[in-house]
């Protein structure tokens, strides 16, 4: 089996052309990148007003909590029937719909997850409600909000390989063709190629959470202090991730 | 509605089929996720890696798991078995953090009592450690249950799906009532599913409802 996908891999002929693994790898990731702009587009200034100002937390959770029971497969072709096959829009749609949920539910959640006595203080030193947001709830909500992209990026990527059942290119092509020749090495080149594609983004974004997030954060700060001994004493400082 | 009437076989059968195939490795998930989960939090370097590897696995797409198992299996491609491996193996990523979450939030204290009064290994950690762990396993369990139910119908793509081969014969037909009654029918699902869950934990943690007892007596 694995032999037939590396015979697969290693064929000259697979690699070139606009249905070259290459250029489809590169299709999976516009596709992903374009949704997943979108989705944060709209849900992470919805997430940061509602995280803010307290207000339509109701919403926030619900809109997880629903989207969760939602079976994608459905709702892609939900949409798609309803906008009348008319290419990739449909398809755009229904992954912006499904990046929406964990971008928003967790960026709420990092938000309003902030000590409030923290969020006084920042006032208390004359901080206006903007810089209250982008100084200090923004940096302690990161980790999570980072999450949510990263969670929202794996449901998008995963359903664009569906959306090769309703024609979509991507990776997908290579699962659904392949099962429609009954040429399985070619649908297990696609779904290892996924699943690749999905390990990369994953270690992405936990390099990224590692650049981005405050040290005061992460409790890799040190602060240490001479003794007379000249040995340092160290004292780590307190995790406030406000989770 | 007349195709609804008209297909009343079919829906059954495949809320049936729907049913099966994210059930069973919810059970399943749970019987291999609790041992393991133990010995995790026994031999604590254990812990770690193993969150990590669950992270991992629970994070490779449904359909790309499907096409995986039969090559490592040796299974059929249109084989049941691989949709109930795949989401087993979900299962099990997912609630292994839970079950280490859930065994640690065991006081100490407590559990040298159990010792003190003369309990075994086994006997502590049946009647004293997996009690006190129910709220956060039942969290995570919660949380696979409606993932499963909603993953199943992607396996529609490869010929298995439950009410997955709803969408996908609505979508060959350009028909929409399939695709709504399907919908619906997996929304449902999941609610009925999370509600057993939850009723479920409510019997087996008498001692949450205490204060309401309290309160109203």
């Amino acid at each position: 089996m694995f032999q037939g996908m590396l015979d697969f891999l290693t064929d000259p002929a697979n690699w070139s052309g606009a249905e070259g693994i290459g250029n489809r790898i590169l299709q999976h990731l516009w596709y992903t990148a374009l949704a997943l702009g979108i989705a944060t587009a709209i849900a992470l200034p919805v997430g940061l007003l509602i995280g803010h100002t307290r207000r339509g937390a109701f919403l926030a959770i619900n809109v997880g909590n629903a989207a969760r029971a939602l079976p994608t497969l459905g709702l892609l072709m939900l949409i798609v029937l309803l906008m009348g096959r008319i290419g990739f829009l449909p398809v755009l749609i229904a992954l912006v719909v499904l990046g929406i949920p964990p971008i928003l539910t967790s960026t709420y959640a990092g938000i309003s997850g902030v000590d409030p006595s923290t969020v006084d203080a920042a006032r208390g030193m004359g901080m206006t409600e903007g810089e209250v947001l982008r100084k200090v709830e923004i940096p302690i909500a990161l980790p999570l909000i980072i999450s949510g992209v990263r969670t929202a990026t794996l449901y998008i990527v995963s359903t664009a390989t569906i959306a090769a059942y309703v024609a979509l290119g991507g990776l997908g092509r290579y699962v659904v063709d392949g099962l429609a020749l009954r040429d399985f090495p070619q649908m297990l080149t696609g779904a290892m190629l996924v699943a690749l594609l999905v390990i990369v983004l994953d270690l992405f974004f936990a390099l990224l959470a590692r650049l981005t997030v405050s040290d005061g954060l992460t409790g890799r700060v040190r602060t240490g202090r001479r003794t007379t001994t000249g040995r340092t004493t160290e004292t780590t400082t307190p995790v406030e991730a406000g989770i | 509605m007349t195709w609804v009437g008209d297909n009343l076989d079919l829906i059954w059968s495949q809320l049936r089929e729907h049913v099966f195939l994210a059930i069973v490795p919810v059970l399943l998930g749970l019987l291999i996720a609790l041992p393991l989960g133990y010995v995790a939090t026994r031999y604590g370097w254990l812990a770690n890696p193993l969150t990590a590897l669950g992270g991992v696995l629970y994070s490779l797409p449904s359909i790309a798991l499907f096409i995986l198992l039969p090559a490592i299996l040796g299974t059929q491609v249109l084989s049941p078995v691989n949709i109930i491996v795949a989401l087993t193996v979900y299962t099990v990523s997912l609630l292994i953090r839970n079950v280490i979450d859930g065994l640690r939030s065991v006081a100490p204290e407590v559990r040298q009592s159990a010792v003190a009064v003369g309990y075994g290994t086994l006997r502590r950690v049946m009647t004293v450690d997996l009690p006190i762990a129910v709220p956060v396993i039942f969290a995570g369990l919660r949380v696979v249950t409606v993932a499963n139910i909603s993953i199943v119908s992607v396996g529609a793509i490869i010929g298995i799906g439950g009410l997955g081969e709803l969408f996908t014969e609505g979508f060959q037909k350009d028909f929409l009532t399939p695709v709504v009654v399907g919908i619906v029918l997996s929304v449902a699902l999941a609610l009925v599913a999370d509600l057993i869950i939850v009723t479920i934990q409510w019997l087996l943690t008498p001692w949450a409802r205490v204060s309401y007892a309290v309160k109203a007596a």
